[in-house]
């Protein structure tokens, strides 16, 4: 029975890490699936407001996006506070929109264009009176599909 | 002379690599997710059609206004947010056939039959002072309430929830339940 005599060294085996590539590689998969490359740096403070009935946008790739609020710290000497409009990278006026929208509607397909969805994230704190004029000027651009961005959220 | 066998690559340094993979996904990328508020803006009347008034009957309308104090309004009572829902709902559905409801008007949909369709129309207006916050919580106050329309409808229909009917049956309630919500041309609610 000299078997199953164990032969206790004191010492304990090493843990193997053999798969511990394959783990981290399985978590890299779960994000690169997950996630989306961020394609624009935010320049504007967005805290979108709380919603409950919110709907999911169903194609990512058909959506713009206009960005409007407070400028960040680093911007505030040169924009001051008030709200303003970002578009793609930069600070925007609304007379750009227009552009903006006609260069977003050439990237996409002749058939997707009508699908097109201008998401507005908007902060909390904004006005209303900026938010119309955007959307006033995306009437005129007959940029009619549009998503007010919020936060799913219980509503009080 | 070198050995026959190819030596086997050193699988060791794969953890790093991955790992350093890793960290750069999770550095690039965001996982904002996509949702908000579904809208359709009416068309811009082209500049030289005169702006008329549609001619819709005044029962049939329901003005939902927010004024620059975020204080809100629906018909002509001053009300809260949390009843407002009930103020739509009723609206819409009109269940006592009050002549001062909207009127509804029976409408043939193929696969459905006749259904009493509402013809009312809510109109939402706010103020340039308006905090975007508000307006989408009243937003959604208003979507709320006829979700909660299309639910009691197919609960009647299909006895099921708006949400678990399929895309054909979702379209049939659409159709028998409008959003008629109309955010047209902007004014400013000043006064009050």
């Amino acid at each position: 029975m000299a078997k199953f005599i164990k032969k206790d060294k004191g010492e304990t085996p090493g843990i193997s890490t053999a798969s511990l590539p394959d783990i981290v590689f399985m978590i890299l998969m779960f994000f690169m699936v997950s996630t989306s490359m961020r394609e624009t740096d935010r320049k504007v403070i967005v805290s979108m407001p709380q919603a409950s009935e919110i709907a999911k946008l169903e194609r990512k790739d058909l959506a713009c996006y206009i960005y409007i609020g407070q400028p960040t710290a680093q911007y505030r000497a040169q924009y001051g506070t008030e709200s303003r409009i970002q578009l793609n990278d930069a600070f925007r006026t609304i007379d750009d929109i227009r552009d903006f929208i006609a260069s977003e509607r050439e990237n996409l397909s002749e058939s997707e264009r009508p699908l097109m969805t201008v998401s507005l994230k908007a902060d909390k704190d904004t006005r209303m009176g900026i938010i119309t004029d955007v959307k006033q000027e995306l009437r005129r651009c007959s940029a009619l599909k549009i998503m007010y961005g919020a936060r799913q959220g219980g509503i009080k | 002379m070198a050995s026959k066998k190819t030596p086997e690559i050193n699988g060791g340094s794969m953890a790093d690599i991955s790992f350093l993979m890793l960290i750069f996904f999770l550095m690039v990328t965001t996982m904002d997710k996509e949702e908000g508020l579904s809208r359709r803006l009416p068309p811009m009347p082209a500049a030289d059609q005169k702006v008329e008034d549609q001619k819709v009957n005044r029962r049939n309308i329901i003005q939902v206004k927010i004024n620059s104090s975020d204080r809100l309004y629906a018909g002509n009572e001053m009300m809260d947010v949390s009843q407002l829902k009930d103020k739509i709902k009723e609206f819409l559905s009109n269940p006592l056939d009050d002549p001062n409801l909207p009127e509804k008007e029976a409408v043939e949909i193929e696969g459905l039959g006749t259904v009493m369709k509402s013809k009312g129309v809510i109109s939402l207006q706010n103020d340039r002072g308006t905090t975007y916050s508000k307006y989408i919580e009243v937003q959604n106050e208003l979507i709320k309430a006829v979700n909660e329309l299309r639910d009691d409808f197919s609960m009647q229909q299909y006895g099921k929830t708006y949400a678990k009917l399929d895309s054909d049956r979702q379209e049939l309630v659409r159709k028998a339940i409008p959003q008629n919500i109309s955010e047209a041309e902007p004014k400013d609610v000043k006064k009050k």
